[in-house]
């Protein structure tokens, strides 16, 4: 799901050595890691409810109503399958439990995601960046900001390739998940997250030649 | 500036400074935010971090579900 091909600021650092932060989390590796037998099955079983907890929590945290508890199972299949995939790579930076939380997550929030786009098109066009204009003149519509729209607009009708393009328009302004985009398009969020990003730096860098800062003095 | 104007730039030019990616940002996610509930400084120990959370919803979402998590949990 996320490629490492893909990084933005690749981790080039050796990983740290093993270590566990409590009792627990090693119990909970040793068991894992086991020869197979009764012991290492129980560790697994342990694990997926662990799992489906989690996945549970947190489809109901995102208001999901319909399929809870067959999306939760298939998070917690997938999350489980990844998490004894992955085991060698758990160096003890949290407990187990908190590292293993996160499969779960990611999966649960996903399939969340993607059923909530189920049937509905994805716009992948080039041309909505209009969309970025202000939808009503106000009383804050200053001179200044319709100057930086503008070079918004500009900047993203000229200086990215049709890919970024679309990519751009389709997540930040049309809002599309990130996952759901990446499934439709048979790629990755970190290989998306990645166009995005180029994207993003073109605008800045094509704003910035023209003098505009939007960075400064806020979160922008 | 309205707020919805301002709110639409963030999504379309993303955060200012460098930001880690989404793949780095799912290796360091349980190490960062258990730094973050002892109130160590999360960002130092994974620079780029924030902003990427800033920058990508879906990672921020992750972000802030695995604190809600461990919240229930106690």
């Amino acid at each position: 799901m996320l490629s490492p091909a893909a990084s933005v600021a690749p981790v080039t650092a050796a990983p740290p050595p093993l270590g566990f932060p409590d009792a627990d989390s090693e119990t909970w590796v040793i068991a894992l890691g086991g020869a197979a037998g009764p012991a290492r099955d129980a560790a697994v079983a342990r694990l997926h409810a662990l799992l489906l907890r989690a996945a549970r929590f947190e489809l109901r945290r995102r208001g999901t109503r319909v399929d809870v508890d067959d999306l939760a199972t298939q998070a917690a299949d997938d999350a489980l399958i990844a998490i004894l995939a992955k085991l060698h790579t758990y160096r003890g930076q949290s407990r187990f439990t908190t590292w293993a939380y996160k499969f779960a997550l990611l999966e649960a929030a996903v399939k969340a995601r993607r059923r909530a786009w189920q049937g509905r098109e994805v716009a992948l066009d080039d041309d909505g960046w209009a969309l970025v204009a202000e939808r009503r003149r106000g009383p804050g519509a200053d001179a200044e900001t319709a100057e930086l729209l503008r070079a918004v607009q500009e900047a993203i009708a000229t200086a990215l390739t049709p890919h970024q393009r679309a990519v751009l328009v389709a997540l930040t302004l049309r809002g599309v998940p990130i996952d759901v985009l990446a499934e439709r398009l048979g790629t990755t969020r970190g290989a998306l997250y990645k166009t995005l990003h180029d994207a993003r730096r073109k605008l800045r860098a094509h704003l910035a030649l023209q003098g505009l800062h939007p960075v400064e003095g806020d979160t922008l | 500036m309205s707020d919805e104007t301002r709110d639409r730039l963030a999504r379309v030019l993303g955060p200012a400074g460098p930001e880690v990616s989404c793949e780095t940002c799912f290796d360091m996610l349980d190490s960062y935010v258990e730094l973050e509930r002892v109130g160590a400084d999360a960002e130092a120990a994974v620079p780029g971090m924030r902003a990427h959370l800033v920058g990508c919803p879906a990672c921020g979402e992750d972000h802030e579900a695995l604190h809600a998590l461990l919240d229930a949990d106690g």
